[in-house]
């Protein structure tokens, strides 16, 4: 065992611990962990997008090739900040307008074709009882036919309508199941990550023997 | 009322056609038009983070001010993000500078702990909620813990079954089903769902039924 003797090291060390000692209650050191983060986020976020953004998407095609249209953006973007002024805080909507109005716009035809049609093509495959897959693809099509009869609520769920409504209820309950399941062993793999890290780079461990 | 409703509406309504007309007219002027939004859109997204920053500062800056309660951690969060946006742009952002360091040995540990602790909160909080009452509840339960013993090796080396009849699934086989099928059924059917509804959305925003976005007021 070799304890680091990097700084940076014994800094996310205490503030892994700060973090977890949430387990027990609320506490200063996890409100500082908190607000750290906050902070550094904050000050990550300013230097990523002047990097990234300001100087290749607006000052150098302004400044540099001359490319005065977007002035325009810088203008709407302006009147954004605007909302912090009272007075002049309804400018903010000719940016934000902008904005809503051309993603809703891209969202129509986009939304049709990603989350619709090709989700109906991706569920009308070969169904079959002679392989595996064709008896999947099956129990996928009935699966979404029940779902989509269960979020349909136009007609009352009775009958043969309520039944199926009901199968509908079934795959959606194995279905959070399997997220709920999926998401914790996610998280669980997060938190083994955070314990090799003390263990391994800090504490100096070797696990692999 | 012109300047500050019914112009901002037509703005919306303009983009939305464009927009939506450009996906179904392929050519060199949609893409263009497409590339142009996008850039433009960066550009106001800028200033938008502007905003945000000084919202931020601002909302930080009333607690110190007001010595609200924890309001020196108020400074804490202002301090850290001043000494961030200094270090970034004096000495800039390869690796090993100060910035990469304080990425990877602050921000990285607590958020990656942040979103660990999640798993303590959400399986206290399903010992609670995940009762099997009832037979729907019980799938719920049932495919939770397969889906969880799936994941890992421990699924597997319990799998007994499977060493006394090798055409027998193991709890990772088992797992890998429910995800693909029935989970990608449910998923499927909301997202068809959810789909629709955004679609349905988007035409009631280009279409100005849906003003909730322009805020209240005048």
């Amino acid at each position: 065992m070799h304890i680091s003797i990097n700084p940076w090291v014994w800094l996310g060390v205490f503030f892994t611990f700060s973090v977890l000692s949430f387990l027990y209650k609320d506490n200063p050191f996890y409100k500082l962990a908190e607000h750290v983060t906050v902070g550094v986020s904050i000050g990550y976020g300013m230097v990523i997008i002047w990097h990234n953004a300001l100087i290749p998407r607006f000052y150098m095609p302004v400044f540099q090739e001359g490319k005065l249209i977007l002035i325009i953006p810088a203008i709407l973007g302006l009147m954004m900040i605007l909302r912090i002024v009272p007075k002049y805080s309804w400018l903010s909507r000719y940016a934000i307008c902008f904005s809503v109005g051309g993603g809703a716009g891209l969202a129509i035809p986009r939304s049709m074709q990603a989350s619709v049609l090709r989700q109906l093509e991706a569920t009308m495959l070969d169904l079959g009882f002679t392989t595996t897959q064709g008896i999947n693809n099956i129990v996928i099509f009935v699966g979404v036919l029940a779902v989509l009869i269960y979020f349909f609520f136009s007609k009352e769920h009775k009958g043969v309508f309520g039944g199926i409504a009901k199968l509908g209820i079934w795959f959606l309950m194995v279905g959070f199941g399997a997220t709920f399941g999926y998401t914790v062993m996610a998280r669980l793999s997060l938190f083994i990550g955070r314990v090799l890290f003390v263990l391994q780079d800090f504490l100096g461990i070797n696990l692999a023997g | 009322m012109l300047w500050k409703k019914q112009i901002p509406l037509a703005i919306t309504f303009i983009m939305g056609l464009i927009l939506g007309i450009q996906y179904f007219v392929p050519s060199s002027t949609s893409d263009w038009v497409f590339d142009e939004y996008r850039t433009w859109g960066i550009i106001i997204g800028l200033f938008g983070s502007v905003l945000a920053y000084i919202s931020f500062y601002r909302a930080h800056g009333m607690r110190i001010k007001k010595k609200a309660p924890a309001w020196p951690f108020s400074v804490v969060a202002i301090a850290m993000s001043l000494a961030m946006a200094f270090v970034g742009f004096a000495f800039g952002r390869e690796e090993n500078t100060v910035f990469m360091n304080m990425y990877t040995y602050i921000l990285v540990p607590i958020e990656g702990t942040m979103f660990s602790l999640l798993a303590f909160y959400i399986s206290s909080a399903a010992y609670r909620a995940f009762r099997a009452r009832s037979a729907q509840a019980t799938a719920l339960l049932v495919a939770a813990v397969i889906v969880m013993l799936g994941r890992v090796p421990l699924g597997e080396q319990i799998s007994f079954w499977h060493k006394l009849w090798p055409a027998l699934p193991t709890f990772t086989d088992i797992a890998n089903w429910i995800l693909n099928v029935p989970n990608m059924a449910a998923k499927r059917g909301m997202g068809l769902g959810i789909g629709l509804g955004i679609m349905m959305l988007s035409l009631k925003i280009v279409l100005g039924i849906e003003r909730s976005y322009m805020g209240s007021g005048e």
